[in-house]
């Protein structure tokens, strides 16, 4: 059906086609019959067909320039034929570069890679729901063991294979996408995607140790729309076509003999067309920023159409938060007030900026942590179980000399090279600092601590452009697990206060690991992001009276609270009244917010006491 | 020798004047689109003994004569020289003053960067129905309807609008660099001429807006086809120049490089429509290729009977001849390498300046080709205004392939290389002037006629921040910054035109968010924290580059801030080394370096914001300003204004405090645009401010200075002590005049050194006011010692040396029975501290010496 819009390139069809598409995927059920490149690996998938892709743009490559029209001498007939290149990476035989058709178009690539720190369940429960394409029944594995330099070799020694295989192709373009020469090419491509995943190349993903497609991602209008570090979920054709990496290869070995047509270094080469195999190329049609990438809560925001769902969960909310409140003080030793702070700090979200300032955000600094038995690592696993993206980072005195935490410009390859703190929009960052051991930090040590700082203080990330530092803002959640104060800033400390018996500790710990159930689990997910997608405001007789309280409370003793204090109060107000389900400020969760405050306070000052070493 | 075969086929154009016209002469071309650059054309600085009769030896040269079917009256002279068998030695063995070294003698230089122009075919119009083209249609001479294919460029008339231009052209109101020392009221571009007769650099830089002003027309052409209209401008210039110059001598012909093409676009817009045009954009440079020699013309001998032959490169390849045409034997020609000939490229990468970029997006760059002479006159970390022509080729064809990639790359050959910091380093004018629209600078005045607009931008700046108003004047007025005078003439150097300010107070007053603001809001800040950063951090350091071994200096905070303010937070956490670098910066402006053999002086023009936490954490209200911070005095006096960000502790600031952070949180974003300026707003009033206007002292402000600092002067002598310095006077002024900036005023007046007095005062009562007496007391700040404090310590040194002579002829004492001696004495308490200081003192008059813990007499 695609390929039957694009055959004829008059002008109208391109903005035809995204329409229809866009009325397609607006249907109930159209994500549901797309397949996805996340969940389906790439050789199942047709080429030139639609899929989807829920991904995380890690960087922008410069516009390209490509033929938007062209006119192409057909091999057998010898007819010139008017061409589209719009949502192609190759053009068809015989193409006439002298020809006054040709039109030049803009389009803009984006790098993308899944979003980073994906919880387990959350691809899980996404693929679940997936149409999934069943494999061709030509394709065969027998073949898998063929390696990429094989492939290779015989594209470049026999081209008569090669010319009658794009033909083939070129056929397969235009109407037939199950043709014949289709199932060809995707056994050629099979075993070439699995004998390069563990290839030399570097995928460019923010954290260690992800996996997944990434891919090249050509828009081709509103690209200014697009931020960097924007999770985005996209339609569009799949194009894996060999010719793609033929000639990248040809390009980069040429480029010795040719010093004029290979200015772009081999690394460049490589980076910027990476074999197809490896990393497919979508081309756009549609896109649509995601909110969340929590796959149990509707996928488009919660304002529109979606009131039932709505009224539905806020009706169950409190309750799900008592369930939840429950749960947190098992996990955090029967300290129901942590419990109450870290749910808090789960729903939290940077809702706007005043000029430099970030509103709304809550990083938690959970002190006191048990040094034993690896609690930290058993707690991050919980919260890694509730939202939908997340990342450990333990603070070693290792990692942090190490680890390239902000991302930096690569001139050489010309692109980002990516570092753990770019991370996509509401994804908790467990730091922790019990892993921290004492020694001396070195230059990369000072300046991650210093970015970690950055992030909490102002929600930004300062990359790395070596000529100049850019400000990338952020939205990202950050808990702290130390031992005593931590040293990197934070919105709010609590210290731990274990119910359990030190003796006991170790048994309970091994308990916290059981998880409720499934149901249960999902019902905390939906909370959590349901949440903290919720509009707030105060209504004005509240204004006056919160006024009038800190009025009183600083009449009452000047030190007790100051500016300060009141900005926390307000952000703990809010996100007590969001955890309700509340979505305006009442008289009530004021004094409650008050109340916990209060509680907090009190405990953080009983804590000096027993420890004086805190500063 | 050019081949009639290739042209301009490949070439995109949005638009093509002559629809129905050569298909003959196209597609005879090979199918790819021809790379210009590559296209040899002959004729080069190398005498070559085989080379082509002189015609040839210029690529303008074809175009004259050979294409040329029409008459054209307006160059006879050259009809002579053509059939002189010249020009085979260097330009040096010429015989010089002959009639013959003319434009014809001086060899002409390829220009890659524009590819050769010899080959565009021209095109009869007459033969067609008029077009539309009035320029052409216009033209008197009715028998030069020829424009060069697919464009509309007439050659004739296209050089004589030029020699006209560059004979007439006048810019009185000229104010760039270059045009020193050129009388403004003759004809620029005749000026330059002369100069480049006597300097001998064949090289005329075009401001393309002096052709816009001068033959709209013409300039329209310059920027659609650059190609050709900049070879035709190169013969115009020639032919002046050797007219006007019969006799000079250079090197080659000269070259016309036009700079400034409309509007500097961001590299951002470049989109497909510009292909092929003349266009400026701006960027940093980020990386350079080493030189790469172009081949341009392959020399082939022939192994059997020498005989030689030469091959053009056409489009990257070389077809090398089969047979020797001489003793016909195949495949006996050899390449011979060093007989080729070749021409410099590089490659540059620019990359956006950050300015320029939208939020959230990352940066783009794009390639760049120099060529020639243009290789190496960059370095990675320049900011660059480029102009040049953009290209686009497909990619390269897989030769066993029929697809290719459907993308073009894209490069700009560049034409000419503008630094944009070059000024910066050397000239006093802010370099990166803002463009503004003709609205925008409307709204900005309507702003400034305003008669609150003080108080209006005070209350913008950074509007999360509760009112700390004097402060946010303060900054305001450091934003602006005084008028830069230079008295160097007189020996005395710059004057700081800087307004330096220091923050200091409890912590959690955010001082630090202060700071960010201020980072985020001018282009040129830096943020740096004491705590993090070193004096190499803050001044310049050098340090090898990995690739060239070469030593190269960068610079740090304090340089990069030039002409912007550098914000320092914690400056109190610094150490005494870093500390000390920024005495030079914060009175001289300059930063001297003496490393690693790199012995330089650098500008640093920046204002300082600092802030600093009290050395307590907690503001000691009981104590001076110097020590509560413990900072040098001789660094607090650098600042012009120091504020104290103190809790103020009364129940009305508290309640409007409180409203203010509450509605912070529930009010929307439109709510807050209301009440509000935009960031970008203020950001352009004060740019607009800082660029356009200078303000100068009037009478009758002078006049109040000088009673401001008399009555400053005054207040303190009634008490023995001096209250103001000359360092406070100028800080006065500064002030006045920024303050004069902000509404727009070229002229200071009483009211802008009302306000510089009232907000020093303000400064001053929180900062430099003596717990002691609660008086100001502006020594506290120049010498680290309030007034009274010094009255106090010369008492006790008094009283001290009456005991000691009480004591009568004892040359030696014990330490502790003379304080206790001194404490009986005294009536007011003795703190061990005050009577060591009363000992230093007596030992400074050489009346004792104290070692160990005996004191004893000198005299």
């Amino acid at each position: 059906m695609f390929a039957a819009s694009q055959n004829t390139p008059n002008s109208g069809w391109a903005a035809k086609a995204v329409a229809f598409f866009k009325d397609r995927l607006k249907e109930k059920d159209a994500h549901t019959w797309v397949p996805s490149l996340n969940d389906v690996p790439l050789h199942y998938l047709k080429p030139n067909s639609l899929v989807k892709f829920r991904c995380f743009i890690q960087d922008m490559f410069d516009p390209e320039f490509y033929m938007g029209t062209y006119e192409a001498v057909d091999p057998s007939t010898k007819a010139k034929v008017l061409r589209c290149g719009k949502y192609k990476d190759v053009t068809e035989c015989g193409v006439d570069f002298n020809s006054r058709s040709t039109m030049t178009a803009e389009r803009h690539t984006f790098y993308c890679v899944p979003i980073p720190g994906e919880s387990p369940w959350v691809k899980e429960i996404s693929s679940s729901g997936q149409a999934r394409v069943v494999p061709s029944t030509s394709y065969a594995p027998t073949r898998q063991k063929r390696s990429y330099e094989e492939d290779d070799d015989d594209m470049d020694t026999d081209t008569q294979p090669q010319k009658q295989r794009d033909r083939f192709h070129a056929k397969s373009m235009h109407g037939q996408p199950h043709g014949n020469g289709d199932c060809k090419r995707r056994e050629k491509e099979a075993p070439s995607s699995q004998a390069a995943s563990a290839s030399h190349l570097d995928l460019n993903f923010p954290l260690p140790g992800e996996k997944g497609p990434s891919c090249l991602l050509k828009v081709y209008e509103e690209w200014d729309g697009f931020k960097l570090n924007e999770a985005v979920e996209v339609f569009g054709i799949l194009s894996v076509s060999p010719a793609l990496s033929a000639l990248a290869d040809e390009d980069a070995s040429s480029s010795l003999l040719d010093p004029a047509g290979g200015m772009e270094t081999a690394e460049e080469q490589r980076v910027h067309s990476p074999p197809a195999s490896l990393v497919p190329r979508l081309h756009m049609l549609h896109a649509k920023p995601l909110p969340h990438n929590n796959p149990l809560l509707p996928a488009a925001g919660l304002e529109d159409n979606n009131s039932a769902f709505l009224s539905s969960t806020l009706r169950e909310m409190a309750a799900v938060r008592a369930e939840l409140l429950a749960y947190f003080t098992h996990v955090l030793l029967g300290d129901a007030l942590a419990a109450e702070y870290l749910i808090l700090h789960l729903v939290s979200n940077v809702y706007t900026r005043r000029d430099v300032l970030p509103l709304g955000k809550f990083t938690l600094n959970l002190s006191g942590c048990p040094a034993v038995a690896s609690f930290t690592e058993r707690f991050y696993q919980i919260i890694q179980q509730l939202v939908p993206s997340s990342y450990y980072l333990g603070m070693t005195l290792q990692n942090m000399n190490q680890m390239r935490l902000v991302p930096k410009k690569d001139y050489v390859a010309n692109r980002l090279l990516s570092g753990a703190l770019q991370l996509a929009t509401n994804t908790s960052l467990f730091l922790d600092e019990s892993q921290l051991e004492q020694g001396q930090l070195d230059t990369t040590g000072v300046r991650n601590v210093t970015a970690l700082g950055n992030l909490i203080s102002w929600q930004k990330v300062d990359y790395d452009f070596s000529y100049h530092q850019m400000e990338f803002p952020c939205n990202i959640n950050v808990l702290i697990a130390s031992e005593g104060r931590s040293l990197l800033p934070s919105d709010c400390q609590i210290h731990l206060q274990s119910q359990v018996a030190p003796p006991d500790l170790e048994a309970y710990l091994g308990g916290i690991q059981v998880h409720p159930q499934a149901s249960q689990l999902n019902k905390f997910r939906m909370y959590l992001s349901v949440a903290r997608q919720l509009d707030y405001s105060i209504a004005d007789e509240v204004t006056k009276s919160v006024e009038d309280d800190f009025v009183d409370m600083r009449k009452d003793d000047p030190q007790s609270i100051s500016a300060e204090d009141l900005h926390r109060m307000l952000v703990v107000a809010r996100l007590l009244s969001l955890s309700l389900g509340q979505t305006s400020l009442s008289r009530d969760s004021w004094l409650r917010a008050k109340h916990v405050e209060m509680l907090r306070r009190s405990r953080m000052e009983q804590n000096k006491c027993v420890n004086g070493n805190e500063p | 020798m050019s081949s009639p075969l290739s042209t301009p086929g490949g070439r995109k154009r949005g638009r093509t004047t002559n629809p129905s016209t050569p298909s003959s002469e196209g597609p005879t071309s090979p199918p790819f689109q021809r790379r210009r650059g590559q296209d040899s054309s002959t004729g080069d600085l190398m005498p070559m003994p085989t080379s082509p009769p002189t015609d040839v030896l210029s690529p303008a040269a074809p175009l004259d004569n050979s294409l040329f079917s029409s008459p054209r009256p307006s160059v006879p002279p050259n009809e002579v020289d053509m059939s002189s068998p010249l020009m085979y030695g260097t330009p040096s063995s010429r015989v010089e003053g002959t009639p013959r070294s003319g434009v014809r003698g001086t060899p002409a230089r390829q220009r890659p960067d524009l590819g050769s122009v010899s080959k565009a075919p021209q095109v009869d119009l007459q033969s067609e129905p008029p077009s539309a083209d009035g320029a052409v249609a216009s033209e008197a001479n009715a028998g030069q309807r020829l424009v060069i294919w697919g464009t509309d460029v007439n050659v004739g008339t296209c050089k004589e609008k030029f020699q006209r231009f560059l004979q007439r052209f006048i810019d009185p109101s000229s104010s760039e660099d270059e045009n020193t020392g050129l009388d403004l009221n003759e004809p620029l571009y005749m000026q330059k001429l002369e100069e480049i007769s006597v300097v001998g650099d064949p090289v005329l830089n075009v401001n393309c807006l002096h052709v816009q002003s001068f033959d709209a027309e013409l300039y329209r052409q310059l920027i659609c086809y650059p190609q050709e209209v900049i070879p035709t401008f190169d013969m115009a210039v020639n032919e002046l120049f050797f007219e006007r110059f019969p006799d000079s001598i250079l090197e080659y012909q000269i070259q016309v490089r036009p700079y400034n093409a409309l509007k500097t676009r961001n590299m951002r817009n470049l989109n497909p429509e510009d292909i092929d045009q003349l266009i400026t954009i701006s960027g940093m440079v980020i990386r350079t290729s080493q030189l790469i020699p172009e081949m341009q013309e392959a020399f082939f001998q022939c192994q059997v009977c020498a005989f030689s032959t030469r091959v053009e490169v056409d489009r990257g390849r070389i077809a090398e001849p089969a047979v020797c045409r001489h003793c016909n034997t195949t495949h006996s020609l050899a390449l011979v390498h060093n007989r080729s000939l070749f021409s410099d490229k590089q490659m540059i990468k620019i990359q956006e300046s950050p300015d320029d970029m939208p939020a959230g997006q990352t940066p783009h760059t794009t390639v760049v080709y120099a060529h020639n002479d243009l290789v190496d006159k960059v370095q990675p970390g320049d900011r660059i205004n480029i102009t040049g022509v953009y290209r686009a080729v497909p990619m390269r064809a897989n030769p066993r392939q029929s697809n290719v990639k459907s993308v073009y790359k894209t490069h700009i050959d560049v034409i000419h290389f503008r630094k944009t910091d070059e000024k910066r380093l050397h000239g006093l004018d802010d370099a990166e002037q803002k463009l503004f629209t003709e609205e925008r600078v409307q709204t900005l005045k309507e702003l400034a006629a305003k008669p609150d607009v003080y108080e209006r931008l005070a209350s913008a700046l950074a509007p999360s921040i509760y009112e700390h108003e004097d402060i946010k004047k303060g900054i305001l007025l450091q934003l602006f910054g005084g008028t830069r005078k230079d008295f160097s003439q007189t020996g005395r150097g710059n004057f700081r035109a800087d307004v330096n300010i220091l923050l200091c107070g409890d912590p959690g007053t955010s001082k630090s968010q202060l700071l960010q603001y201020v980072f985020n809001l001018v282009p040129r800040g830096q943020y740096t924290s004491g705590k993090g950063s070193s004096a190499v951090g803050l001044t310049a350091y050098v340090m090898k580059d990995p690739e060239t071994r070469q030593l190269v200096l960068q610079t740090g905070a304090l340089v990069l801030s030039d002409n912007g303010i550098c914000c320092i937070d914690e400056f109190d956490k610094m150490s005494d080394s870093t500390r000390s670098v920024l005495h030079e910066v914060m009175e001289q402006q300059t930063l001297s370096i003496a490393k690693a053999g790199i012995i330089c002086q650098l500008n640093a023009r920046t204002s300082v914001l600092a802030a600093a936490n009290p050395i307590e954490s907690q503001w000691n209200p009981k104590k001076t300003t110097i020590e509560n911070i413990q900072l040098p005095h001789t660094l607090l006096s650098r600042f012009d204004l120091i504020f104290l960000m103190l809790d103020p502790q009364d129940e009305a600031y508290d309640r409007r405090l409180a409203h203010h952070l509450v509605s912070l949180y529930y009010q929307s974003e439109e709510q807050l645009e209301e009440e509000f300026l935009d960031m970008a707003m203020l950001r352009d009033y004060i740019a607009y401010a800082r660029t356009y206007i200078n303000p100068k002292l009037s009478e009758e402000a002078s006049q109040a200075l000088i009673e401001a600092y008399v009555d400053m002067r005054k207040i303190g002598s009634g008490r023995g002590m001096v209250s103001a310095y000359p360092r406070q006077l100028e800080s006065l002024i500064r002030l006045a005049e920024a303050h004069s900036k902000v509404r727009f005023s070229e002229k200071v007046e009483t009211i802008d050194v009302e306000e510089a007095k009232r907000l020093h005062r303000e400064a001053l009562k929180q900062s430099a006011t003596d717990p002691r007496t609660g008086f100001v007391d502006i020594s506290i700040l120049t010498t680290g010692m309030s007034a009274t404090a010094r009255k106090r310590r010369e008492e006790v040194a008094q009283a001290l040396k009456k005991v000691i002579q009480a004591k009568g002829k004892t040359p030696a004492m014990k330490y502790h029975t003379l304080l206790e001696d001194l404490r009986r004495q005294s009536e007011t308490a003795i703190t061990k501290e005050m009577f060591d200081e009363a000992l230093r003192a007596l030992s400074d008059e050489d009346y004792l010496t104290v070692t160990g813990k005996t004191v004893r007499l000198l005299a």
